[in-house]
């Protein structure tokens, strides 16, 4: 019971300031409201017994990602509000519409999934580390070691590319 | 009535929903980026739920390729919007045109 009245208080915390995130004029204050959604994701991730990626949503997300782009919103400092150009040939109505069809289809998947029978748990390989910390490092550094190198390349080439574009030159 | 993996699910597909209304109807490109940020983590929301319907971390660690995607792109894209920015001043994706000949 209790786990049901904290999931419906933070998926409707989510689903409210991812709203305004999207609506806010004011770029600062959906920046804002952007970094109090990444703190209900992550309180939803403990929820799911998640602790590490609640860690990391926290410490990657609401400290890293959304300072760059509060200092990106600083930087380009609008004299006009980008809303006030608008061009005659938008269409926001169907804007609208394809993702209200993302919405049907992708309910519908999970509607369908929910009608079949109850996916068994399919427990992996047996660890031999207990605690949600000490598996995901078991995993990442033994069976999924090569993606993981891939993807600390994958940062190092953006980093070398974000520094690249805002040089005023090379 | 306990809560299980598709209600999870559906969250994730109302949060999907939403970002890709940012994506489609906004005009600043910073909130289109942020409105992105909000499908990763959609995504990421279903990759957990999963992995903890089957008792298994794998799920947990595709989250955390997710999330190290989503820190390089977002450091790529912001840099491009700077970019652009200091040539066009102005971050309104309609008069971002100069390839279109």
């Amino acid at each position: 019971m209790a786990q049901a009245i904290a999931f419906y208080f933070i998926a409707a915390c989510i689903l409210g300031f991812a709203v305004l995130v999207v609506s806010t004029k004011d770029t600062v204050h959906s920046v804002l409201f952007l970094v109090l959604d990444f703190l209900f994701v992550a309180a939803l991730y403990v929820l799911l017994g998640a602790e590490f990626l609640a860690a990391i949503q926290i410490l990657v997300y609401a400290g890293g990602i959304v300072v760059l782009y509060l200092f990106v919103v600083m930087l380009v400092n609008l004299k006009r509000p980008p809303e006030a150009h608008s061009d005659p040939h938008r269409r926001t109505m169907l804007g609208f519409l394809l993702a209200g069809a993302v919405l049907v289809e992708v309910g519908a998947i999970a509607i369908y999934g929910f009608s079949q029978p109850a996916m068994v748990p399919v427990p992996g390989a047996a660890m031999p580390v207990t605690g949600n910390t000490a598996q995901i490092g078991w995993l990442l550094y033994t069976s999924y070691l090569i993606p993981f190198e891939i993807a600390s390349m994958l940062l190092l080439v953006a980093m070398i590319g974000a520094i690249v574009l805002a040089k005023r030159e090379l | 009535m306990p809560i299980t993996t598709t209600h999870y699910i559906l969250l994730s597909a109302a949060l999907f929903t939403i970002g890709v209304v940012g994506v489609m109807v906004r005009r600043n490109i910073i909130i289109i980026f942020m409105s992105i940020e909000l499908i990763l983590n959609a995504v990421n929301i279903n990759l957990i739920a999963f992995s903890q319907q089957l008792q298994n971390g794998i799920g947990q660690v595709f989250a955390i390729f997710v999330i190290a995607v989503a820190a390089a792109e977002a450091a790529v894209g912001l840099g491009i919007i700077l970019a652009f920015y200091r040539n066009k001043e102005t971050v309104n994706i309609d008069e971002m045109n100069v390839m279109r000949s």
